[in-house]
């Protein structure tokens, strides 16, 4: 196996070994807590283009199942057809794995998806680096070879618009008179899109930038994405339509979904101390004692002092406060930061999904 | 909020350590009684259990050593008339106890709330049909499984299920009486066992193969819910729980799967309506997402004690809060102490649980692992690789085992057989097969372990090979060198792999391995468990150190005000919980002074290893290795040795010779002591005496050397050979059949003969002494003769029976050898005594396993004085005499034997208890009363059988024999004891020995129609036919679970007492009220 060296902005470097496709690469290097669900993560479109730092140290273990898809066109296990991330860093991949669904290894997926895979990293020391710098920037590097790859560069790139369905696509849940949901994919995982089909609504997926607002439709969803709200400001606009046309629908928001809505209720996004990246985030629903473990990966936040006085916070953070979701004080239209959908991660919020069916 | 109108809590806690409900519930309850503090709630504790942390002053208010069993709890809620009873927190005794309270209406009649988990839910859950019906309602599989209330039932259950099936008993504690059953005839036998210990017995189809998961959970009054941990067992599911090695979190499974059981369990601890914590046991297909629910543990486990450890979440504390009505929202987790106690722990390490057996201190006993518990206690290992945690886990078990690989070679005669049928030895077997060449797919086949677990230990096996190829520590790759470390090599083992042993003494074949990393960079790193790996900063103490890692999370401060504290390591026979409550009391003193104290320990089971009982809490391995890693970070004043038993007590030299500071007293002192050659010079110096001894190495030698001291003989082979255990031999003929058995005599290992004294006392000096000077004292004393190991024997303190001649002569040479081994610290002596001819048969320069007992009847804490001396503090001399007492204390043993199937019950000069009691009382009769029926004697209602040995043995239970028959019982007797009864006049039934098969009435028969409820079976010698007899007489008592004394001075002691007295008349006064 080569040697591999991750040369973060600031200089830090960590060494380690390659076992995915070997290209040096650049790009946002982040972190994520999770023990399990590399696959998930992996085809999470929210990884776009970034370096995946993998805090747990065993990663592997169980290969990875079959890359099949749905007579719906939607994937069988994964979160969309394609790996996003351009690298996985993790402490000590298991080259030899075991489960009775894996059909390849961690590696051999990576090779094929030329994405590349570094092991022998200690990413509690590397994480501990990232988790204060908020963004930063990274390469990784084949010893044997000199450094010529440019420096990842993210102002201005819109991660959305590369992840986001390039056509309007319609998913039929098979039940008779279903209602309609159009979601607007800003990277949307395809667990949400299951979890609508699950609970027999039809799901009309449209480009980011799409205006919905001619479409016929009884709900909208605005879905998750990556990188920084303030690129979706057509999607924003859409929205902003939306809220105001006087035939009132409901609307449901997750992660990016959640900060577009509150962006389009007119509120500010900011950028938190440390981002949320793992799937044991307490949320509380704000005002009551009903409290969910989540799964969550975002670096951005709704600021709950700018929401307009029609509009109020659905869920808290218990660790930091933060917002985590919000809520028209009279219509319909809620969102939340994490991810219900789990996928992966924990499943208690799923009955979000059932709230905005009952609601169409 | 909680409602306030608790102001006093009543928990129960768990008695003597047994099998299968150990330490871990002294952590728990600890814990809870730490919650309850926090609010100002005053607590009182029933746990006869003397040597745990939670029984001792500051804990509780109000402590009552007493047994926890219905008649004795509602005496004391008669008494204290507490608001709420905690029953979580004290296993399977304490949930048993308090069901029996709320259904024979003591709860209600007093007014008592039981806070948390509704006993209704606790009954749900253990009451099989019930827990089957619940979880069918809410559409969750469970094992099918028959209740039945007759071996006729469980026989037709059996046939309608199809073979294999496994047989359990209702209500009990891990798993005892259960078992696979492959056939009718297997079924026979130990269904009747399981009806002996529950009148419901339940059959189950078989899922023999299946992996086992657990989960963790936790849930509030207002439904919110967490799973804290997964786990998985290495081994299958056939194999209990605590008899498996268990990592955390599972590595098997993938998201869906995982996330599957964890909606599972919270659906099912919201529907069974958990207020704080349980565990939830699932079997889980290999080859698809099929499940089932194995069981439910409404209560603080064994699990939770090590969920809690594996991840800092302090399980018990929080249950206990929620049981007094808090949120999950209300509380803080308390290892970042800022973000919220709703939570689920994100680990970023991996935890090795491995359990700890000890089947070589028991004849016969099957060594077969299966559904039911037999270890002793468990380590857990951390590390960043799985190879790190199961090697670390290997090497901390304390058996010899210096990792996966480079082991003493172990000898099997058939690899596939010890494959298929796991014992103890299951993980060497592995190591060996895979060097045979044996694939992954047939030790899989023959195992069912997950093969990415065999992989794993594959794994190792490549890379011991890979450094066997080298031969020159100099020519060693560095990287291989590294990789080596990462994967969890000990410098020992790369030292043997390479060949250094040949080439020089193993001891500096280490430190030449160590140095030579140490030069090329390879440095083991300190990293935090922070319960959200690294996602928030957080100030966290608790520690592991690893070679997967370039950076510590910590900074040392190396400033000369930090202490070490070596723990005791794993639960075993011969030390545990008593050198938990040693260390924790040494932490105590070591912050008091303010001073840094840090804790070196990897017992999950431990309060030591409770990241708040220390400023540091290295949860790592307590080798020589690891200890100077670890004193070289941090650079202390010095290193506490003498509070954790022998595990660091044998590091003393080594650690002497690199220069680390020893506080108390030196390493060549305490080598003096534990060299026999050395101490034995020094006491004949000295002029006190012992034992005649000697160390031989020919048959002739051994002969010319009994004929001078003449039988009966004391005999130890040699451990390292054998690993058997002392004998005595009392002729010609069970020497050599002993020696034969336990090992060859030879040039190497000498065995060590002694002269066995009989009849003679046996009498413990526990003590702390300053440069040389006996500060504080206790003396106590053995009921039994000598020849029962100290640590079974049943002690009393006060010494009762000593003649004060006695006593001063063993002041006068306990003061001199404290002189000349220049004691500084805690120590122990043994004496023999007879007619006031005192000998001593041995000396520990450490904390002994009496100190907790002695310390709390005498109300003068030796650990916290032992601690101020070894930190140069001054301390004052204790005056207290033997006279100021007007209450005795006595300790007694428990034992586990219904656990380990097939092993003879009897009593002998090598250790077998598991776990002790120490009760207080106005005189003998009341405190022994209180001591046995806390080890689970009960005081018969029917018959006694008596089988009592030899002559002198029976004369010794002539009295006690009279007065059972004047307290009307039926006296059974053998043959010999029933002709000398009659011919002493007293009235018994003759019944005859299993040998005697044609004759009526049989002993067993009796005793199987329970009309015998004790026995009383003194062993005569080791004769064949005796030891038979005695044998299944003893084994059938036990797996009927009839009392069993097999000792004459005890048995006498126990019967004088519950014919004098009755348990009505005992005082119920808790420890305060005894002055």
């Amino acid at each position: 196996m080569k040697k591999v060296t991750l040369l973060l902005d600031d200089g830090t470097k960590f060494h380690g070994t390659s076992f995915g496709y070997e290209k040096p690469v650049a790009g946002e290097v982040v972190f994520n807590t999770a023990m399990m669900g590399y696959p998930e993560s992996l085809t999470d479109p929210s990884y776009e283009g970034q370096i995946m730092v993998m805090t747990y140290p065993l990663v592997g273990n169980y290969g990875v199942p079959e890359l099949s898809t749905e007579p719906n066109g939607l994937t069988t296990y994964m979160e969309s057809p394609s790996i996003h991330p351009r690298a996985i860093v993790v402490t000590d991949y298991s080259a030899e794995y075991s489960h009775w669904n894996a059909k390849q290894s961690l590696a051999e997926w990576l090779k094929s998806e030329q994405v590349v895979g570094v092991t022998g990293v200690d990413t509690r020391e590397l994480t501990k680096v990232l988790r204060e710098n908020g963004v930063m920037m990274g390469k990784i590097l084949f010893d044997d070879e000199p450094d010529n790859i440019p420096t990842a560069e993210y102002e201005g790139v819109n991660f959305v618009e590369k992840v986001s369905c390039k056509d309007i696509i319609t998913y039929r849940s098979g039940k008779p008179d279903a209602k309609c949901v159009v979601l607007v994919d800003c990277g949307v995982k395809e667990n949400i899109i299951r979890c609508l089909l699950i609970r027999g609504v039809d799901v009309v997926r449209v480009p980011w930038d799409y205006d919905f607002n001619d479409l016929e439709f009884d709900g909208l969803f605005l879905a998750n994405g990556p990188g920084n709200p303030d690129i979706c400001e057509t999607t924003v606009e859409n929205i902003r339509k939306f809220l105001a046309n006087p035939v009132v629908r409901p609307c449901m928001g997750i992660c990016m979904g959640n900060q577009l809505l509150a962006k389009a209720a007119g509120a500010k996004i900011y950028k938190l101390k440390y981002g949320h990246r793992s799937h044991n985030q307490p949320v509380r629903q704000a005002g009551t004692t009903h409290c969910y473990i989540t799964s969550q990966n975002h670096g951005y936040a709704v600021d709950d002092t700018t929401l307009p006085s029609d509009w109020e916070p659905l869920f808290v953070n218990m660790n930091d406060g933060s917002n985590e979701g919000i809520r028209h004080k009279r219509n319909p239209w809620f969102s939340a930061q994490f991810h219900p959908e789990a996928c992966s991660g924990p499943v208690d919020a799923e009955d979000l999904f059932d709230k905005l069916v009952k609601l169409l | 909020m909680p409602s306030n109108h608790i102001k006093k809590v009543l928990l129960l806690g768990s008695g003597a350590l047994k099998i299968g409900e150990a330490g871990e519930f002294d952590y728990s309850g600890s814990q809870a009684l730490k919650a309850l503090k926090e609010e100002g709630i005053e607590t009182v504790l029933i746990n006869p259990n003397i040597a745990t942390v939670q029984t001792s002053e500051g804990v509780a208010d109000h402590i009552y050593f007493l047994p926890v069993t219905p008649y004795f709890v509602e005496r004391v809620i008669e008494k204290e008339r507490p608001q709420g009873i905690l029953l979580a927190f004290g296993g399977q005794t304490a949930l048993n106890c308090g069901v029996s309270l709320y259904k024979n209406g003591v709860l209600d009649k007093y007014g008592i709330d039981v806070l948390g988990t509704p006993v209704k839910a606790i009954i749900d859950t253990e009451d099989r049909e019930l827990f089957v019906e619940r979880l069918d309602e809410i559409d969750v599989k469970t094992i099918k499984s028959h209740a039945c209330e007759s071996i006729q039932a469980a026989r037709e259950a059996a046939r309608e299920l199809g073979y294999p099936v496994i047989i359990r008993s209702a209500f009990a504690l891990g798993g005892l009486g259960s078992g696979f059953c492959d056939d009718e005839d297997q079924l026979n036998v130990l269904a009747e066992k399981a009806f002996s210990f529950s009148p419901q017995v339940l059959v189950e189809k078989s899922l023999k193969g299946w992996k086992e998961i657990e989960f963790e959970v936790v849930r509030d009054r207002f439904d919110n819910c967490i799973a804290v941990c997964s786990m998985e067992n290495f081994d299958p599911l056939g194999i209990h729980t605590g008899e498996s090695i268990v990592v955390a979190p599972a590595q098997t499974l993938t998201n869906h799967e995982i996330q599957k059981l964890r909606e599972l369990s919270l659906r099912i601890i919201r529907h069974i309506g958990i207020v704080g914590e349980c565990n939830i046991q699932f079997a889980f297909d290999t080859q698809s997402e099929e499940y089932r629910v194995i069981e439910v543990n409404a209560r603080l486990s064994r699990s939770s004690a090590l969920a809690s450890k594996a991840t800092g979440y302090p399980l018990a504390f929080v249950a206990c809060k929620l049981g007094l009505g808090y949120g999950l929202f209300d509380l803080k987790n308390s290892v970042t102490k800022t973000t919220t106690a709703f939570f689920e722990p994100a680990i970023d390490y991996v935890v090795c649980k491995m359990p700890r057996w000890d089947l070589g201190k028991f004849r016969g006993v099957d060594r077969e692992l299966g559904s039911s518990m037999k270890s002793v206690g468990e380590v857990m290992a951390i590390g960043r690789t799985f190879e790190e945690a199961i090697q670390k886990g290997l090497r901390m078990i304390g058996q010899g085992m210096h990792g996966f690989v480079e082991n003493k070679e172990l000898e099997i005669s058939d690899i596939d057989s010890a494959l298929r049928e796991p014992t103890d030895k299951r993980v060497l077997v592995i190591s060996k097969a895979l060097r045979q060449g044996y694939t992954i797919d047939q030790i899989y086949e023959l195992t069912k372990i997950d093969k990415w677990f065999l992989r794993k230990l594959q794994n190792i096996r490549r890379i011991g090979d890979k450094l066997h190829e080298c031969h020159d520590l100099m020519q060693l790759d560095a990287d291989l060198l590294r990789r080596a470390k990462v994967y969890g090599f000990s410098d020992f083992q790369i030292a043997r792999a390479i060949g250094l042993e040949e080439k020089m003494d193993m001891e500096d074949g280490v430190n030449a391995v160590r140095k030579r990393r140490i030069e090329l960079g390879i440095v083991p790193y300190v990293k935090q468990i922070d319960t959200l790996a690294a996602e928030y900063p957080a100030q966290t103490n608790y520690l592991y150190l690893t070679y997967s890692g370039v950076a510590h999370d910590i900074d040392f401060a190396r400033d000369q005000r930090s202490i070490v504290v070596l723990g005791s390591g794993a639960y075993r026979i011969g030390s545990s919980v008593e050198f938990d409550w040693c260390g924790v009391q040494a932490l105590n003193t070591i912050r008091k002074e303010g001073l840094r104290s840090i804790m070196i320990n990897y017992n999950p089971e431990t309060v030591s290893t409770d990241y708040d009982m220390c400023d540091r809490l290295y949860f790592d391995e307590l080798t020589y290795e690891r200890v100077m890693d670890i004193v070289q970070l941090e650079a202390p004043r010095g290193v506490v040795i003498s509070t954790g038993g022998q595990i660091p007590n044998n590091l003393a030299l080594k650690l002497d010779g690199q220069g680390v500071p020893i506080l108390g007293t030196q390493a060549r002192y305490i080598d003096n002591a534990e060299d026999r050659e050395k101490f034995s010079a020094m006491l004949g110096r000295i002029g006190v005496d012992q034992p005649e001894w000697s160390a031989l190495t020919t048959m002739e030698d051994v002969n010319r050397f009994i004929e001078k001291v003449g039988f009966p003989v004391l005999v130890r082979p040699s451990y390292v050979l054998s690993g058997a255990a002392m004998n005595v031999c009392s002729n010609q003929e069970e020497l050599e059949r002993f020696l034969q058995m336990a090992a060859n005599v030879s040039k190497k290992h000498p065995v060590v003969i002694s002269k066995f004294m009989q009849n003679t006392k046996e009498v413990e000096m526990d003590a702390v002494a300053r440069d040389g000077e006996i500060i504080a004292y206790a003396i106590s004393e053995h009921i039994e003769f000598a020849g029962v190991h100290s640590g079974d024997a049943t002690i009393q303190f006060p010494a009762q029976k000593l003649y004060v001649e006695t006593v001063r002569r063993i002041k006068k040479i306990s003061a001199r050898i404290a002189q000349e081994l220049h004691i500084s610290g805690p120590f122990n002596i043994q004496y023999l005594a007879r007619e006031n001819e005192i000998k001593v048969i041995e000396c520990n320069l450490r904390a002994s396993r009496s100190f907790p007992f002695v310390s709390k009847v005498l109300k003068v804490n030796l650990i916290e004085m032992a601690t101020r001396v070894m930190l140069g503090l001054p301390v004052e001399k204790l005056h207290k005499s033997f006279f100021d007492f007007d209450y005795v204390g006595i300790k007694a043993s428990q034992f586990s034997f219904n656990r380990l199937q097939k092993a003879d019950p009897v009593l002998g000069v090598d250790m077998s208890s598991t776990g002790e009691v120490g009760c207080l009382g106005d005189d003998s009769n009341c405190a022994l009363m209180k001591a046995m029926l806390s080890v689970g004697q009960r005081i018969p209602e029917r018959g006694v059988l008596l089988s009592t040995g030899g002559a002198k043995e029976k004369a010794a239970m002539l009295d006690a024999a009279r007065m059972l028959r004047e307290h009307g019982y039926q006296l059974y007797a053998t043959g010999g004891t029933s002709r000398y009864l009659t011919e002493q006049g007293i009235e018994n039934t003759l019944v005859h020995w299993p040998s005697d098969a044609d004759q009526q009435p049989q002993a067993i028969d009796l005793m199987r129609r329970h009309e015998i409820d004790l026995v009383v079976n003194i062993p005569k010698d080791l004769s064949a036919g005796e030891l038979t007899n005695g044998y299944k007489i003893r084994r059938t008592a036990v797996d009927l679970n009839i009392p069993l004394l097999t000792n004459s001075r005890l048995a006498a002691a126990f019967i004088q007492a519950f014919c004098t007295i009755k348990p009505s008349d005992l005082a119920i006064k808790s420890w305060e009220e005894y002055k």
